[in-house]
């Protein structure tokens, strides 16, 4: 499984999927295990039990493992496409600024939900969907000039978007009442904590049709590395790969977001890290992504509940505080070879 | 589905008064040639005399302002991606690719347009990949990722990824760029040894020997708009070249080869050209 394979076959393949998935079980497992208050898995499991360690475990820490894996992978997967289709290492959902139009969205409806008649709950998501879409909307038509597509141009759009729905955030909070503050500060800085697994299932849903979407587009994706005119001339739709991929990587972080709050840095770093183990060939590397983001969040979401006694850490600093480092480190393993 | 199975009397070209340009002004104006199965076409002329459009052009990527491009009969613009690929392989300029797959996987990029979105190679597909990186003279570097490669040996990837499509229509543009004169030889043999097996070649060149030496039809473009074209014999002149690239250039008969060399004069040799002390003029064509 070195990272140097001639190409692949179906068997490396089911090889790869099959380890990392069986991975991921166990860190849903371990992961579901740990937490302040110990519990006793067998005694949770147990039908005889007293039943306090089966509510912790099952109203609090299972939904909350399986959230954290289905945002990490919904991220890690529109990382991957991202990266792709801008054909540039560097893109992300945090850095093309749909993360923040996403956040931007779902603030608005926080602050708007108050002089409506629908509850929060129900407007965030569509908020943060509209937001993202609006974004990466925003962003592709600065980035494309006359039809094609400039990734540089593309990527500083998209920090300007980032930095631009910052700006409005902090405008819309500088308007809202204290209370309101409150609430669009706690959901901006993200948890994963719930209970809710109606959400934890919507959330699923929403990573596993986007991702069958994204991959079905995998051999159109590796063409794409190539630049859009050698993708076309080996028979690849370039304007409508494009199309699907931008409003459905954008969908997903809408999701994500929507549930989460920001989480950075799981977009750029997870599809990075599979594509050093197993690869570039997208048909691997994005359900790889997807399982590797789900590992690696629901770890990272585990310390961020169990690193402090006294209070939580939001996940995102724990993602930021390893990734950042991690980066820097493959940066300067790789040198000048993949990040030209 | 094949391309095999598609007949091998297919491959021929039309380009009927084309007129395009990217912006307000035209880039190509009027340009009509033609290339029969199996034919060896060159477009040579100065830089910025619209020879890479042409090559986008043919290929589809772009609907022509007026004029009609046919590939055996059927206008391109009412072909799917899809089916131009199945039909045209384009080498590019150059290669740039920001991801570290192999040398075997770029070429089996080729297998593009005869899978589906998913579906992994067959056993024929590795046939076919394999095949094109031995006439590349690349199978030794097939597990090498390309982002390692030298500038020439990415250009024999590209060129065995674009025979991997299995092409009745080669087209390449400047193909031998960044190659030494001993690989764009071995390059323009295998384009040669591809047209005898029925594989219609459109190429431009920026080395007119290669076009003398290789091309059974020249199309010389000037400011987007066919200058002249014909055989070799006729096209590559002393008065052509010297009109259209604004430089003296010499032109002489090889008689090893028996096809044309073409020599620029540098600024000294035109001076003394010109001065009354010379006595014959070199710059006569043969």
């Amino acid at each position: 499984m070195g990272a140097v394979q001639s190409h692949l076959t179906r068997r490396r393949f089911v090889t790869v999927i099959g380890s990392l998935a069986v991975l991921l079980v166990v860190a849903i497992v371990v992961c579901a295990s740990i937490g302040p208050v110990r519990i006793d898995l067998f005694e949770a499991i147990d039908p005889r039990g007293d039943g306090v360690d089966a509510t912790i475990l099952l109203r609090a820490r299972v939904p909350r493992v399986l959230l954290a894996v289905a945002v990490g992978a919904g991220l890690a997967i529109a990382g991957a496409v991202l990266q792709a289709l801008l054909r540039n290492p560097l893109a992300e959902p945090h850095i093309l600024g749909v993360s923040g139009g996403a956040a931007f969205g779902g603030v608005l409806t926080l602050f708007a939900a108050s002089r409506l008649p629908l509850p929060s709950y129900l407007l965030t998501p569509v908020g943060a969907f509209a937001g993202a879409l609006a974004a990466m909307l925003i962003v592709y038509r600065l980035g494309t000039v006359h039809g094609r597509l400039q990734p540089y141009t593309f990527l500083l759009a998209g920090v300007v978007c980032n930095a631009f729905t910052g700006a409005l955030i902090m405008a819309v909070n500088a308007m809202a009442d204290l209370f309101q503050t409150h609430g669009i500060l706690f959901w901006l800085m993200g948890s994963l904590a719930t209970s809710s697994y109606r959400l934890v299932l919507s959330s699923f849903a929403y990573v596993i049709l986007g991702g069958v979407l994204l991959g079905m587009q995998a051999r159109a994706l590796n063409a794409l590395s190539l630049g859009e005119e050698s993708a076309a001339q080996l028979g690849v739709d370039v304007a409508s790969v494009r199309r699907t991929c931008f409003v459905v990587s954008s969908l997903m972080v809408g999701a994500a977001v929507a549930v989460s709050g920001m989480i950075g840095f799981v977009g750029l770093i997870v599809p990075h890290v599979t594509r050093l183990m197993f690869g570039p060939d997208h048909r691997l590397l994005v359900p790889a992504s997807a399982l590797v983001g789900g590992i690696f969040l629901a770890t990272a979401d585990t310390m961020a509940r169990t690193i402090s006694s006294s209070s939580e850490v939001p996940v995102g600093v724990i993602t930021a505080l390893c990734g950042g480092p991690f980066f820097v480190y493959l940066l300067r393993r790789q040198g000048e070879r993949h990040f030209r | 589905m094949s391309s095999t199975a598609e007949g091998s009397a297919r491959g021929r070209v039309d380009v009927e008064q084309v007129t395009f340009g990217y912006h307000r002004d035209a880039v190509v104006r009027d340009v009509s040639f033609r290339a029969p199965p199996g034919g060896f076409v060159g477009i040579i002329g100065p830089n910025g005399s619209g020879k890479s459009t042409v090559i986008k052009l043919i290929s589809g990527l772009m609907a022509p302002w007026s004029g009609h491009i046919a590939l055996d009969g059927t206008d391109v613009a009412s072909l799917s991606r899809r089916e131009i690929g199945r039909r045209v392989a384009v080498v590019p300029q150059e290669t740039d690719m920001p991801f570290p797959f192999t040398v075997l996987e770029m070429v089996l990029f080729g297998r593009t347009p005869h899978l589906g979105g998913f579906a992994f190679e067959q056993e024929r597909d590795l046939q076919v990949a394999r095949s094109a990186l031995e006439r590349t003279g690349t199978l030794a570097l097939a597990d090498r990722p390309v982002t390692e490669l030298s500038g020439g040996e990415r250009q024999r990837v590209a060129l065995a990824r674009a025979l991997a499509q299995e092409p009745a229509i080669l087209l390449l543009d400047e193909p031998s760029a960044f190659l030494d004169i001993r690989h764009a030889v071995e390059m323009y043999d295998l384009l040669r040894a591809l047209r005898d097996e029925g594989v219609t070649i459109v190429s431009t060149l920026h080395d007119l020997n290669l076009a003398a030496l290789y091309c059974e039809h020249i199309v010389l473009l000037s400011e987007g708009t066919v200058y002249q074209q014909g055989a070799p014999s006729a096209v590559i002149t002393y008065e052509h070249l010297t009109a259209v690239y604004e430089t003296e250039i010499y032109v002489s008969m090889n008689e090893i080869t028996n096809t044309l060399n073409v020599l620029p004069l540098d600024g000294r040799s035109r001076a003394t050209l010109r001065s009354p002390a010379s006595e014959s003029s070199p710059s006569r064509e043969t």
